[in-house]
């Protein structure tokens, strides 16, 4: 037999209206709860949660001096905080009160046997009276918060959410790959539905960016190492050697020119070539140009003698910009929140052999397509076929390139296609008056304000050519590009020329992107999207406290729903920095440190990090601000050296005990 | 008067359940709001993921005289602490087979997704689990051990 309890526990059952007491004999229940070990106070209510029901369970804690309560009512889930805020409030500690779940569990579930339903309620409220015995009494825990803010990624997603936190008073670190911000948004052309001058407007965010006092860009940068939790990141960010001199570069561009290499320009997708040293993007008013280390001569020569090794970029510049000596940078900021606005990079056609993807010249992908439509962009702005220069007079769009083919490609719809395509045929369609814009097309996904006429007025006004089926295959026959394909209304087999060959290739998350989650302890799903919490109720938290989502990184989307998504993370942060500091649950695990044997089990184990090894004594801890008190390290361990707080092995083998006791649970 | 005995003396099987917090023990809390019945003799237990299942808990049901235990979770895919579930499958298919080997019925020990949302799933299972434990008979170990 248990030693007596020494506590004075109080029992209190709600008969919610007829809801248990219809089913639980609710006065036989308090008396056998009354014979209870500890139990020196137990009644029943007609509705415990009521306000005199509440003021019972208040008055009885204070006239007997309760150190533990159950209420058996309903699940805990909808009124444990109710109670547990009333047992605060006349000062007895909320975590020494806990429900007895005799309603959902028992009451309307056995609503036929009033004397096996009382017996089982009876057997609940002793089970929850064993664990609120050795329950301990606890506060919340204090969190300390940083309110700064680190951006991974200075697409349009980046950019929008760094303007929206920095406008709000709060210091932003942008942390961008390339040496500018703006992303693939710089890319596009003009953007459906109104042909708007995207370049402009982003132009205009990015000058926002630059010069706003609270913003600080690291281009050429990356996420070297992350540490820390929700309200208390260290970000290490490594910044690539900045060869070439800002304040000395007067962008004469000498040094493009002298350059030996040649290279296809990955910004224009090919359609141009750069050298190792070169502007990234030539529209952009940042026109400082980049050397890229892996592309130069200068270092990819390790038998050559200092002396032969190429070095005509920093003999062609007359102002002494250049220095090949130059190193790393690594930087340190200190943040509260993350942004994780990575982005996307186009599936490469490669992968597409049967559609002549990188091999034929004149396929190219939507991305080059958006890059001859720019006029400062490699072709002034004019569609031209890439092999010889001609104007194309009949372009086919293809869509879904490896996109919805869950076979071979993506299985996912990279959803913003179908709206650019109907874009770029219509833009080709004002160029080339003569020419035929054919699209081939699963089903037209046009599913926001005003897109279903923008496509509309492509396909009844501007004679477009949409042909609904799937391309099998583009070929040269002749010195011609030739088409198969099949309309899938009609039924027919095509076969047709064209001149050119657009691929709207799936978005796929931007390359490195694996690594970086692994980093930030953030969930990928099958495909390396970055996964949100919960697709509906959380869609821009990612499992890692203070790490948010923004932008095609998360899954494919266009412009609109990119900065939707990119204004709703600043929100959130900004409601997370309305406050002093964080708190958070205590009933979380804890460790035994006479036990543990330093093994790491629980550190190999836990889905957050949250587990961390003092090197010093060899003893496993637990990071309180990170722990979400699953449990999983608490069954993992194998020397039992863990615990939940106020749920411990000692509490679940009592109640396992009170639960399986078939013989002694007589009533 | 006992719960087991008062309608007939005989065998009236006892589950221990182990529910996740954000699926299975939602699921029953909804079997309740939807008013599906289903037999007496489950005892639900508590916990935030299907992947804080210790096995010593299962063996100290089962030694204790239940005759299943069942252990709850979310689908794969949908634990909320990402594959708490999947490390709770790999325990459990583990104690099986040390069941077996120890001469035990390995299926008196279940593992069942079952989402908030599936209330009458919830029903289901425990009817089903109380059907094929009267036809296992009861737990013998409780008997055997003299506890
Ligand atoms: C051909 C084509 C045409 C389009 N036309 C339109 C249109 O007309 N209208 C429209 O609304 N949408 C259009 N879109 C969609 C549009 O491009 C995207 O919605 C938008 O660019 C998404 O912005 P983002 O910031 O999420 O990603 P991105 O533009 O990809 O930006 C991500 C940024 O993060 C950086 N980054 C990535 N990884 C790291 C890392 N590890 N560390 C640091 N930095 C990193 C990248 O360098 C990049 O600067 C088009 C897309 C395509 C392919
Ligand atoms: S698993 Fe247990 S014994 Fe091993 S390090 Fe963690 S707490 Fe210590
Ligand atoms: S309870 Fe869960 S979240 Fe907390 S330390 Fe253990 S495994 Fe990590
Ligand atoms: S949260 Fe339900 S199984 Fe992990």
């Amino acid at each position: 037999m248990d030693k007596k309890c020494d506590k004075k526990l109080g029992v209190f059952v709600c008969w919610c209206g007829s809801n248990i007491a219809g089913s639980v004999d609710v006065d036989k229940a308090v008396e056998e709860a009354g014979k209870l070990d500890g139990v020196v106070h137990a009644e029943n209510y007609m509705y415990m949660c009521s306000d005199p029901g509440q003021q019972k369970v208040k008055d009885t804690i204070v006239e007997k001096g309760l150190d533990g309560v159950v209420v058996a009512c309903c699940s805990p889930r909808m009124h444990e905080n109710t109670f547990r805020k009333a047992a605060g409030s006349v000062g007895l500690n909320s975590y020494l009160l806990e429900i007895a779940n005799i309603r959902e569990h028992c009451s309307w579930v056995h609503q036929n046997n009033k004397p096996v339903a009382t017996a089982k309620a009876v057997n609940i409220i002793k089970a929850t009276l064993d664990k609120v015995k050795e329950n301990l009494p606890l506060e919340t825990l204090t969190i300390e918060l940083t309110k700064r803010v680190c951006v991974v990624g200075g697409g349009i997603a980046g950019i929008m959410s760094a303007l929206d936190l920095a406008d709000a008073g709060y210091e932003v670190v942008i942390v961008e790959k390339e040496p500018v911000i703006g992303g693939h948004t710089a890319q596009v052309s003009s953007s459906f539905p109104y042909f708007q001058n995207i370049s402009k407007l982003l132009g205009e965010k990015v000058k926002a960016v630059l010069e706003h006092p609270n913003i600080k860009v690291y281009v050429n940068s990356e996420v070297e190492v992350l540490d820390g939790y929700v309200g208390n990141f260290n970000v290490t960010i490594k910044t690539r050697p900045a060869f070439v001199d800002s304040a000395k570069c007067t962008s004469c561009g000498e040094c493009l020119a002298a350059c030996p290499v040649s290279l296809p320009d990955e910004f224009n997708r090919g359609l141009s070539r750069r050298g190792a040293i070169f502007i990234y993007n030539a529209s952009a008013e940042a026109r400082i140009p980049v050397l890229r280390q892996e592309d130069c001569r200068h270092f990819a020569d390790f038998e050559q003698s200092q002396e032969e090794k190429c070095r005509a970029c920093v003999q062609s510049c007359s102002e002494n910009a250049i220095d090949l000596g130059a190193l790393p940078g690594r930087s340190e900021e200190f943040v509260g929140a993350i942004v994780m606005a990575t982005g996307y990079d186009l599936y490469s056609p490669a992968n597409l052999p049967e559609y002549g993807g990188g091999t034929i010249p004149d396929v190219v992908d939507a991305l080059a397509f958006e890059r001859m439509l720019d006029p400062n962009g490699p072709t002034g702005g004019k569609v031209l076929c890439h092999s010889d220069g001609r104007i194309p007079k009949s372009v086919m769009f293809i869509q879904c390139a490896g996109s919805r083919d869950p076979e071979r490609h993506k299985a996912y719809c990279s959803r913003a296609c179908c709206m650019y395509t109907a874009k770029q045929a219509r833009l080709y369609k004002r160029q080339v008056e003569d020419g035929t814009a054919f699209i081939s097309y699963m089903d037209i996904r046009s599913d926001s304000r005003d897109f279903e006429e923008f496509v509309q007025v492509g396909m009844e006004q501007e004679n477009l050519v949409y042909i609904r089926g799937r391309v099998a295959k583009v070929f040269e026959e002749n010195g011609r590009l030739k088409v198969f394909t099949a309309d899938t209304l009609t039924g027919r087999q095509i076969t047709m020329d064209a001149d050119l060959v657009v691929l709207a290739m799936a978005m796929e998350p931007k390359a490195g992107v694996r690594e970086l989650a692994k980093k930030m302890n953030v969930t990928i799903d099958g495909d390396a999207f970055l996964s949100e919490t919960h697709i509906k109720l959380y869609p821009v938290e990612s499992s890692t406290k203070g790490v948010y989502l923004a932008g095609c990184g998360q899954a494919p989307k266009d412009i609109t729903d990119t900065v939707s998504q990119a204004l709703a993370t600043a929100g959130k942060i900004q409601t997370m920095f309305s406050n002093e500091t964080l708190i958070a649950d205590p009933l979380i695990a804890e460790v035994k440190d006479d036990v543990c044997s330093g093994c790491g089990v629980c550190i190999e184990i836990c889905p957050y990090g949250a587990r961390v090894m003092n090197d010093f004594v060899r003893i496993s801890e637990v990071n309180q601000a990170v722990c979400q008190g699953c449990g999983a390290c608490i069954a993992a361990c194998p020397n039992k050296a863990c615990e939940l707080i106020n749920s411990t092995s000692r509490q679940f083998l009592r109640v396992i005990g009170d639960f399986t006791s078939k013989v002694k649970a007589v009533v | 008067m006992s719960e087991n005995t008062q309608e007939n003396s005989g065998f009236e099987p006892r589950i221990v359940g182990f529910l996740c917090h954000w699926c299975t023990y939602t699921g029953a809390d909804l079997a309740g709001t939807t008013r599906q019945q289903y037999p007496a003799g489950i005892r639900i237990i508590h916990l935030m993921c299907s992947g804080a299942i210790d096995v010593v808990y299962v063996l100290k049901a089962l030694l204790d005289g239940a005759d299943g235990v069942l252990i709850g979770g979310c689908h794969p895919g949908d634990c909320h602490y990402q594959t708490g579930n999947l490390k709770a499958r790999r325990r459990i298919a583990l104690l099986r087979k040390v069941l077996q080997t120890l001469g035990l019925d390995q299926d008196r020990v279940w593992l069942r997704w079952i989402s908030a949302s599936e209330g009458r799933l919830f029903a289901e299972t425990i009817r089903e689990y109380d059907a094929d434990l009267r036809e296992q008979g009861e737990n013998p170990l409780a008997a055997e051990w003299d506890l």
